[in-house]
């Protein structure tokens, strides 16, 4: 079946799933989630089976806006589908939550009123997402881009009755609306100088070196504010912890994963038009080290204080957008063939190890925000003795993002570390050493906080009453991390998906 | 399966057993146990004449893309990993022996300390037991949590948990340090493969070896990171809270087992990778050594409770191993190995009885004992055994070490003319003999000679029972075998040894 069928498939699960909730009498809403689940795991089994239309069909209008014969699109695709999926999973558990947060008591509303589009929408940005991997053409990157922000907008300020969650709904917009002016503006002059809107085209252009380096450099720098703001990279990244915190949960990780790897797919794209081109390769790579810099400083620096686990995963995100902008700032300035190990392979991997962690991370938060109702670190003390899973869940999860070998999370940071070795990027290497032992203390502080709570004299922990966790989270939840740790010992695993 | 992987894999399905409900203690000692057993046959089975090889190899290649050093999981042991590896599965047995019952543990959940003691002694084999070099970093730092839960939890003391903080980011930021030494070690000398034979025989070979100056940094690099695992002056100050906080069994592991990954890291991958580095640094490192010793020594004196003074002395003593190392000799290595064998195997003995002093007194400091003696002959007479050891005493390992090492130190000397660097760094470390003997003898006196405290007078504590005597003894034999016969283990290090070539520092 041709490969652009799965977008469709996803847009019309969407839509099936918008309909069963506005017609369909169900006692459950949550049953629309089920539907949801079960359609992507389809879709996710069907992407193994995509063929690409042959050479001639390739060379039809269509090819213009979406890449052709592109595995890495592919395995991105997968990213998204999987995190859609695990999102759609926390959702489910988050039912309570959102029902309490939106809906009024009227006369003969339905008790769930407001669920069942908080299940149906995230569809609509995994097809974002999943066009975006394909997208070579920048008119197809930009739909694609915003059809998955708006859809987050909406999200983030889905809890109506919550002013955390409007306040981050609207500081989202407005500085979403503000780098998407940017973005946009760097796209057209892009256009203007290239004169062309698809990458291959504009990619030959620029690497004649017959535009003035300043004029190309600028729309470089515009485009480069949009994009740095959707993966949180210093300085653009102010949005992050607030809209982090404030955000529901389930959305709360939708946008730390699916909104990164997109952020980072354009980002990749973009930039290598760019560092093809030796006249410019200098100078972008030095504004791509800055950033880099700056990035894993704000991240990890700013994320030791906190003490909302959701606006410390906000940092973490940003510290991990450090990481993954210095593999880019790393693009090696002579181009070297036959290697695997290009920037693009590395942040593939680490974005997908990111995945792994960072959603087992969120599976066991949403499940302890539920059921022992807090988000704050505190609510994470003793957790070893209510709910033992649950626990040692989180300690893998904070092992990998913190880079203990022999999980996914240090692979990911090996490989970008040795990147920077092989290209001789010393500045980089010790910012980034530094930051990555900041790392270790404010992950492993809430390892501490949840095993050694009788030992840090903060008094007694609330009542040990267990917290369950229900089967799907749990074997979710087993998925993740054994996914966390056999990635650890054999990178191939994520490899093997894309190459 | 070879053995060596069968020797990796026990602790780690000690470990599952543990999590999927088996009975804690009996699942963990029987790996031990177990592990323990397969090590000793692995030693009847090596072959001690073939030189500068690994034996018992297996190989799983994982991950082997172009343009970056192919990665697999591949074990395989020589001389020195073997006499290692046979003091881990030594203290790990008697480490998990004398931890206290399922039902005596009240910090914690008992499960929970089993694994993460299973867990520090698998990372320890299994970094031991690897010959890629990835893996030899990836499994030393599978101890890093358990070692923070188990002095976070379990450790003694109400600022436990601070002191679990300082070892574990002390330790983390050693690591990255020394892994991105290893990086630039390994792109320099053209980035192919992580295997260990495969990169010493590159840096070997004048063609493919690391250009001189950036030896000297990619050497001190590697010194510094593995220099903060071993302790080295002046990177030594998380180790001693952290013994005296932590439980006993990981006191054990670490003291022991842990500190020598370093050391055996410099061996085997620094050396052989960066000889003119190590040559540059070579006094740099003569300074350092010094400073374990002597003044390392100093501070151990003025310690007053028992735990913090056997902490700084496994800091001081691993200022010796350096010396052997240093000396670039055969012989001083080989004494460097086996020095790393005998003193794991005392300071694990005499943790042991501290932590059974602790469990039965409630407190180590001097000032609070005295005359236990009377109370607990037994272990007054193996304490005094395990002291005797520590002070080089002949008769036991340490003094078959300390004699190689000095010699070795010597050996490089012409024998005529003034006398080098390395020469007079020995003479000096000699007075480190006199200063191990001023604190352990005055511990012992201390503790067990003298008069009974009031608080004590009345005291009835438990006896010393089999549970105690025989992770005692599992310790104690070995270490008076070795001190009677150290060809049990020369045999092996003699062909490990003599591949390593250096040039002499001094």
């Amino acid at each position: 079946m041709p490969v652009y069928s799965l977008e469709i498939i996803v847009v019309l699960l969407g839509i099936a799933m918008l309909m069963l909730d506005a017609f369909a009498k169900l006692d459950d809403k949550c049953s629309i989630a089920w539907l949801g689940i079960l359609g992507l795991i389809i879709v996710f089994g069907l992407l193994f089976k995509v063929q690409w239309p042959s050479q001639e069909a390739a060379r039809g209008a269509f090819w213009h806006f979406y890449s052709y014969g592109d595995s890495m699109a592919l395995y991105y695709k997968g990213m998204a589908v999987l995190t859609t999926l695990i999102v759609l999973i926390m959702a489910a558990d988050f039912g309570p939550v959102v029902v309490e947060q939106t809906a009024r008591s009227e006369q003969g509303a339905h008790s769930q009123a407001g669920l069942g589009e908080f299940f149906a929408l995230p569809m609509f940005a995994c097809a974002g997402l999943m066009w975006m991997a394909s997208a070579n053409n920048l008119v197809s990157i930009f739909v694609s881009l915003e059809t998955v922000t708006i859809t987050f907008y909406i999200l983030v300020a889905y809890l109506r009755r919550n002013v955390g969650s409007l306040e981050a709904g609207v500081k989202y917009l407005i500085l979403g609306a503000l780098s998407t002016g940017f973005l946009v503006y760097g796209f057209a002059w892009l256009f203007g100088i290239t004169g062309s809107m698809e990458l291959p085209e504009i990619k030959q252009v620029l690497s004649e070196g017959t535009i003035h380096p300043a004029t190309a450099l600028f729309a470089f720098a515009l485009i480069l504010v949009g994009l740095a703001f959707k993966v949180g990279g210093a300085p653009f990244h102010t949005w992050i912890p607030d809209v982090y915190q404030g955000a529901p949960t389930p959305i709360t990780a939708f946008l730390s994963v699916g909104s990164k790897a997109a952020g980072f797919i354009v980002f990749l794209r973009i930039s290598s038009l760019f560092l093809a081109s030796h006249v410019l390769v200098g100078q972008v790579s030095i504004i791509l080290t800055v950033i880099a810099i700056l990035t894993l400083i704000m991240g990890n620096a700013g994320a030791l204080p906190q003490t909302n686990f959701k606006r410390l995963m906000g940092y973490s995100s940003v510290a991990h957008a450090g990481f993954l902008l210095m593999a880019l700032a790393c693009s090696p300035r002579i181009s070297q063939a036959a290697e695997s190990l290009t920037p693009a392979a590395v942040i593939a991997f680490y974005l997908g190890a990111y995945l792994l962690m960072t959603l087992l991370a969120f599976l066991v938060m949403t499940n302890v925000r539920v059921k022992g109702g807090g988000e704050d670190l505190d609510s994470y003390r003793g957790l070893f003795r209510r709910s033992p899973f649950s626990a040692v869940a989180m300690l893998v999860s904070m092992s990998s993002l913190a880079g203990v070998p022999l999980t996914a999370g240090f692979f990911g940071k090996f490989f970008v570390f040795s990147l920077a070795v092989q290209q001789g990027r010393w500045i980089l290497l010790i910012v980034a050493s530094i930051c990555a032992s900041l790392g270790f203390y404010y992950y492993l502080k809430i390892a501490a906080s949840m095993f050694m709570s009788a030992s840090d004299g903060k008094g007694p922990e609330r009542v040990p009453s267990g917290i369950s966790v229900s089967l799907p989270t749990r074997i979710a939840i087993v998925f993740l991390m054994v996914g966390t740790v056999l990635a650890g010992f054999d990178p191939n695993l994520i490899f093997g998906l894309f190459q | 399966m070879t053995l060596i992987e069968l020797i990796v894999l026990l602790p780690f399905l000690g470990v599952v057993a543990i999590a999927l409900g088996a009975p804690a203690r009996f699942a963990a000692l029987g790996s031990a146990f177990l592990t323990a057993a397969s090590t000793l046959i692995a030693a009847a089975r090596f072959n001690p004449n073939l030189e500068g090889r690994f034996q018992m190899i297996s190989s799983h290649p994982l991950f082997d893309p172009s343009g970056f050093p192919k990665l697999g999981l591949a074990f395989g042991i020589d001389g020195v990993s073997l006499v290692l590896l046979i003091l881990t599965a030594l203290v790990l047995l008697a480490a998990i022996w004398i931890a206290p019952e399922e039902k005596q543990i009240t910090k914690g959940n008992p499960r929970l300390y089993y694994i993460c003691c299973l867990l520090i002694g698998e990372g320890a084999i299994g970094a031991f037991s690897s010959t890629d070099l990835f893996f030899l970093y990836a499994f030393h730092e599978l101890a890093l949590i358990p070692t923070f839960l188990m002095i976070g939890i379990f450790g003694h003391g109400r600022d436990r948990v601070r002191t679990a903080w300082t070892i574990t980011i002390y330790l983390g930021v050693g690591s990255l340090i020394l892994l991105i030494g290893l990086l630039m070690a390994v792109w320099n000398l053209g980035g192919n493969s992580f295997d260990i034979s495969d990169l010493i025989a590159r840096a070997r070979d004048s063609r493919t070896c690391i250009g001189t100056p950036l030896q000297n940094y990619i050497y001190l690099l590697l010194l510094i990171g593995f220099g903060i695992l071993v302790s080295l002056f002046p990177f030594h100050s998380w180790a001693p809270p952290a013994y005296a906080k932590a439980p006993t069994p990981v006191a054990m592991l670490h003291a022991g087992v842990l500190k020598k990954f370093g050391l055996y890291g410099l061996i085997r991958v620094a050396l052989p990778l960066a000889p003119q580095g190590a040559e540059a640094l070579a006094n740099v490192v003569l300074v350092m050594l010094l400073g374990n010793i002597i003044v390392i020594g100093l501070i151990t004196i003025a310690q007053k409770e028992l735990d913090r003074m056997l902490g700084y002395s496994s800091v001081m003593h691993m200022g010796y191993v350096f010396l052997g190392i240093s000396s670039g000799t055969r012989l001083g290595l080989m004494g460097a190995v086996v020095l790393m064998f005998a003193h794991g195997i005392s300071i694990a003995l005499l943790f042991a009885l501290a932590g059974a002093l602790r469990d039965r007194f409630g407190s180590l400091a001097f000032n609070k004992l005295g005359g236990v003696l009377k109370l607990l002959p037994r272990l007054g007479f193996l304490f005094a055994l395990g002291a005797f050891a520590a002070i080089d005493l002949p008769g036991f390992a340490n003094f078959a070490s300390e004699v190689m090492i000095l010699f070795g130190a010597f050996q490089p000397y012409p024998g005529s003319g003034p006398l080098g660097s390395l020469q007079w760094t020995a003479i000096i470390s000699v007075w480190g003999v006199v200063i191990s003997a001023v604190y352990m003898l005055r511990a012992y006196r201390n503790v067990f000679q003298g008069s009974l405290p009031e608080e004590l007078q009345s005291a009835a504590p438990v006896k010393f029972s089999r549970k105690d005597l025989v992770p005692s003894l599992i310790l104690l034999v070995p270490l008076i075998a070795v001190g009677l016969a150290p060809e049990l283990l020369l045999q092996f290090l003699r062909s490990a040894l003599g591949g390593i070539s250096l040039i002499a520092g001094g």
